[in-house]
């Protein structure tokens, strides 16, 4: 039982990650290994600030809008200016950029764990005769919050629809004057912010190094393409899933089998789906 | 309203226009015509913006747009219905027109162009809420007239509106674009059906093989023996 929620609680952060993903592959096509790094540059400035003293909500805004930042600066300085190189050519600048990404966190956070104590009062959950730390309610609360936001954005708003018109086919998306290269330096801002969210409250529960963006990013592509990367509803399933799949592993194997598990479900999917990969076109409308 | 000069374009190493001129004034509507393969969907490509001309030059309202996105083209005004429609599929029929007004028209102005859009296809509000791919193809054209007329366009390029359409559906077409015309929009239109490419313009020009042949009034134009050899798919006859 327990298990249930502290899985459900950890997927929403995967489902965040996927979300990105997902996003940002339907508007540029462009599938984004830096988005693990993302997280993890959150996490460790959300960390970072709350030890220099600030508060939770002031060390939460200014993660997220500087990891907002450095999606902004990741379009402009690496995906515009190759747009032209193909998908596949610019995945491969995403790992670069994932690299740079972890450098940068290297120098500048330096090796270590930085912790950040949770965002409310210690006191745990307690019901149904389990016991949960708060923060996992604070990551489910959060990241349910975000989703709703995000599609009211999606299906409610001038820009999400013209973003999800500019994903179901860019060229007549001009002709009605909207640019796809807007609306991909928007996703990746967009999947940016999301990442730092999920880095922001999953910090307290796991404490972020410069090193865990890149399992945290093969994670939410395995939630992104259980979603076959098309929906993001799927994505979030997807995070979901795994989120289970890896507090059932632990508690039932061993926490050293958590990974293989997650990935070998990413292998099984890209076997019994491989579709979910290459298929592109039904639109971010699968809301 | 509209000037091209010189117009050289291709796709890869194959040149598909080698030098087209051609000007459309305003509140006046021209007709391209000309078989397959003349390079009538290539013109109006890069007229739109959506194709870079490898030399020569676009001019529009007096302004040299050449090297212009398409989306500021369409947002200064000059659009393109493309052929095949290309409606948003997965977006209802009011969120395809309301994008057509895109960073254009807000709040009431909005409202005004659906009600004019409306009340020129009053098909389109039945189906407001319903989704644009579930359109039948003479809906889905409508839809892609009325999303480009949403955003208040001034010259509008219409990239065979009634091919693949079934013949009532045609007639249905046709006769808002006249009620259009007679509104004062400028259109230029590529169109395989002659009757209604004559029906509707006051000008003409034939395309073959990337080049203009000739042009003229329509009334000229139709009794060439050029132009209905193009529509019986042999120009040199």
């Amino acid at each position: 039982m327990a298990e249930l929620f502290t899985g459900l609680a950890t997927g929403t952060t995967y489902a965040l990650v996927g979300l990105g993903i997902a996003l940002i592959f339907q508007v540029t096509g462009v599938i984004n290994f830096a988005q693990g790094d993302f997280v993890a540059v959150g996490g460790l400035l959300f960390a970072v600030l709350r030890e220099d003293g600030f508060d939770t909500p002031v060390a939460a805004v200014l993660s997220i809008v500087l990891s907002t930042a450095i999606g902004i600066l990741t379009y402009a300085l690496v995906i515009l200016p190759a747009r032209r190189a193909g998908h596949d050519r610019l995945m491969i600048l995403t790992i670069g950029v994932s690299i740079v990404l972890q450098g940068a966190a290297l120098l500048v956070f330096g090796a270590d764990s930085h912790f950040a104590p949770p965002f409310g009062p210690g006191r745990p959950l307690r019901f149904a005769g389990i016991t949960l730390p708060s923060q996992y309610a604070w990551c489910a609360g959060v990241t349910a919050v975000v989703m709703v936001l995000l599609w009211l954005f999606l299906t409610r708003t001038p820009t999400g629809t013209a973003m999800r018109a500019s994903a179901m086919d860019p060229d007549a998306a001009r002709l009605t004057g909207i640019s796809p290269e807007r609306m991909g330096l928007l996703v990746f801002a967009l999947a940016a912010g999301l990442a730092a969210i999920a880095g922001t409250v999953l910090a307290p529960l796991q404490p972020p190094d410069a090193t865990i963006g890149v399992a945290l990013g093969l994670k939410g592509f395995t939630a992104a393409v259980i979603g076959g990367l098309v929906s993001p509803i799927g994505a979030v399933a997807g995070g979901l899933v795994i989120g289970l799949v890896e507090t059932y592993a632990t508690g039932y194997l061993s926490s050293e089998y958590k990974d293989t598990l997650t990935f070998g479900l990413l292998l099984m999917v890209l076997l019994i789906r491989p579709g979910g990969l290459v298929r592109r076109g039904a639109g971010v409308d699968r809301v | 309203m509209l000037r091209v000069e010189g117009l050289v374009a291709g796709y890869g190493a194959i040149e598909a226009l080698h030098g087209v001129d051609l000007e459309v004034a305003g509140e006046e509507t021209v007709a391209l015509v000309g078989p397959n393969g003349a390079g009538k969907s290539t013109l109006f490509g890069v007229v739109s913006g959506l194709l870079r001309p490898w030399r020569g030059r676009v001019e529009f309202d007096g302004q040299d747009v050449t090297r212009w996105s398409a989306e500021r083209r369409a947002l200064a005004g000059l659009v393109l219905v493309p052929e095949g429609r290309r409606v948003f599929a997965g977006l209802s029929v009011e969120e395809n027109l309301r994008l057509g007004a895109y960073r254009r028209a807000r709040g009431r102005c909005v409202t005004d162009r659906a009600t004019e859009v409306f009340d020129l296809f009053p098909r389109l509000l039945e189906r407001r809420g319903q989704r644009a791919g579930t359109l039948s193809g003479g809906e889905q054209q409508m839809l892609a007239i009325g999303r480009a007329l949403m955003g208040g366009p001034r010259l509008l390029l219409l990239d065979e509106p009634s091919l693949g359409l079934a013949p009532l559906a045609v007639r249905e077409v046709a006769d808002a674009l006249a009620r259009l015309i007679h509104g004062g929009v400028a259109v230029a239109l590529v169109e395989q059906n002659a009757a209604v490419a004559f029906g509707l313009a006051s000008r003409g020009y034939l395309l073959d093989r990337g080049e203009v042949v000739t042009s003229g009034p329509v009334e000229q134009l139709r009794d060439d023996k050029r132009v209905q050899a193009a529509y019986l798919g042999d120009t040199r006859g």
